[in-house]
């Protein structure tokens, strides 16, 4: 069978986002093989200009973005806006944030 | 393979903690796994009870977001533990928070624990990390630089002023002072998560840089281990040459990609741990599969401060809080929301003016989670709910100006509109009174001379 384009969502053990302190909010996309995270990142379909578009932020407001080996993880993390917690602020915790990763997709 | 650390210690020196919950009282503690993990031949039993996730109200209040009964659950499961094999017990970031109140709390709670057990007397150590606003502005008046962390500037008088309260984050200091003392209970204040587990370890003799990693990896309990479980145990293991972690419930495992993968978890990077006196370097560490359901990690750096800073968390209030919701279903209505809503805020501006308050409009099915984040805020669902949040000085005001952002949005006057009987559906027809809005002040830190400085320690008895 050809090979084809997939989703993070198959590709991915763990994709989840999460309070990083009360300003920041970090993501973790997390694989369970080497094959999996090597065609990830090297696709740079999760690279900081990626992630920018996903999310529609400036590239300022990514405060970190690292490939962490020994978790076989792309993590990245942004600035709120607003405080966690601060009035209006629809995800105190920030663990509702990873949706949009989900769906995006991965070259063959 | 080794045998696994549960049944037997590593031949040479070491230090053993078992952590029961990684956020006390904020669910209970499973008991099963802590039972093991008492078995496990522990020299400390240690647990953090703090966050920040729980948002800014719990620390303008002075407040829990744990309610005391569980917090007591916790509590107990952990004394009559400790008492019973003899090891000292030590809790960090009391009550969520961490303030002066909550440690009081803990401490009044062990008192009455003691009693209701008749256990024999014992050495109940405890340390505050309030800061009074008092002395944060006397050094911003000597000239010193509060200076703002993740992107925030310095902090300035209208920022302190807004402030409500304020605590420190203790590193190993207070925590070794009291095991110095004779402490056999530690109820601290807030503390970095890690130093409630490396203080033991540092006092003990082991390095720095492997007692700080022996703190990150059991901070959260067996949110180290997989599958995912909260609240059961974890054992930790410290020797002169590396660290070792075992997940306590049978089911779970601490795998080499569990403990790398907790080392990035709410964390900014995976690499970099500040604490008072320091910064962790986990950059260099290597993780291997030491027995089944045992990692043993070995590597850490730690880099001593040029300069000692201390971390502050402030907390300010906005207003009182008023909150109502509403429905929508007509898909015009749906097109146009921000129409509708601006039409509210219009009737709100006529009758309140245009300050003195303020009025939140969260609109679910649309962006209500993600917000300005969101891609998909141009492809709304076929119904929306929008809550709507009114925060004023007073609850009288909060009240009235929640209900004119509510009901107004059911006036709203669109042009095209069809439902010329009422622009959004009530599912309440009231609004009702929320806890009140405060915000985080401060995530910043200021230079101290003396790591002791900001917390206060004491040792009291318990126990009959």
């Amino acid at each position: 069978m050809a090979p084809t384009k997939q989703l993070l969502f198959d590709l991915a053990k763990t994709i989840r986002s999460k309070n990083a302190g009360v300003d920041l909010i970090t993501f973790d996309v997390i694989f369970a093989d080497r094959t999996s995270y090597e065609r990830v990142r090297q696709s740079e379909v999760l690279s900081r200009e990626a992630v920018c578009r996903i999310f529609g932020i400036a590239s300022e407001r990514i405060v970190e973005h690292v490939a962490f080996e020994p978790a076989l993880a792309i993590k990245f993390t942004i600035r709120r806006l607003v405080p966690s917690g601060s009035p209006g602020d629809g995800d105190i915790f920030g663990s509702q944030q990873y949706g949009p990763l989900l769906e995006v997709e991965v070259p063959a | 393979m080794p045998v696994s650390i549960q049944h037997a210690r590593s031949a040479n020196r070491t230090l053993r903690i078992v952590c029961p919950n990684g956020h006390l009282g904020f669910a209970p503690i499973k008991k099963g796994s802590f039972e093991i993990g008492l078995g496990a031949d522990p020299d400390l039993i240690c647990a953090d009870s703090g966050s920040c996730d729980i948002g800014p109200g719990p620390l303008g209040t002075d407040t829990s977001s744990s309610p005391l009964a569980w917090q007591t659950h916790d509590l107990e499961h952990m004394l009559l533990g400790a008492r019973r094999l003899g090891v000292p017990m030590i809790v960090g970031s009391a009550g969520d928070t961490g303030t002066n109140s909550r440690v009081d709390l803990f401490v009044r709670v062990i008192q009455e624990l003691a009693r209701k057990h008749a256990l024999p007397k014992f050495r109940l150590g405890w340390f505050h990390s309030e800061v009074p606003k008092s002395s944060i502005a006397a050094q911003m008046a000597a000239g010193e630089t509060i200076a703002g962390l993740d992107g925030r500037a310095p902090l300035d008088a209208e920022a302190l002023c807004a402030t409500d309260r304020i605590v420190a984050v203790a590193g190993v200091h207070p925590f070794i002072a009291l095991l110095e003392a004779g402490a056999d209970v530690i109820i601290g204040g807030r503390s970095s998560d890690c130093a409630i587990f490396a203080a033991p370890a540092i006092r003990a003799g082991f390095p720095e840089a492997l007692a700080y990693y022996y703190g990150k990896v059991l901070e959260c309990a067996s949110f180290c281990a997989e599958p995912y479980a909260g609240k059961e145990s974890v054992l930790g293991e410290i020797t002169m040459e590396d660290v070792k972690v075992t997940a306590m419930l049978p089911a779970q495992r601490c795998t080499v990609a569990s403990v790398a993968g907790h080392a990035m978890y709410e964390r900014r990077n995976p690499f970099f741990e500040h604490v008072l006196g320091g910064t962790l370097d986990m950059s260099a560490c290597a993780y291997e599969q030491y027995d089944e359901r045992t990692c043993r990690i070995t590597g850490p750096r730690f880099v001593p401060a040029q300069e000692l800073r201390v971390k502050l968390e402030g907390s300010g209030r906005i207003g009182e809080r008023y909150v109502g919701m509403v429905g929508v279903r007509d898909p015009y209505t749906i097109a146009n929301i921000d129409q509708v809503i601006a039409w509210a805020r219009g009737q709100a501006r006529e009758q309140y003016g245009e300050s003195g308050y303020d009025l939140y409009y969260t609109v679910y099915g649309r962006d209500g989670v993600m917000g300005e984040l969101e891609p998909l805020r141009d492809r709304p669902g076929h119904e929306l709910c929008i809550v709507v949040q009114a925060v004023a000085p007073t609850k009288e005001m909060a009240e009235e100006v929640c209900m004119t952002g509510l009901r107004q949005m059911f006036y709203a006057r669109l042009p095209q509109v069809k439902g010329t009987a009422g622009g959004v559906a009530f599912g309440l027809d009231e609004v009702l009174p929320a806890s009140p809005a405060y915000r985080w002040t401060m995530n910043h830190t200021m230079r101290v001379a003396d790591p002791m400085a900001l917390f206060a320690t004491g040792l009291t008895e318990a126990g009959v």
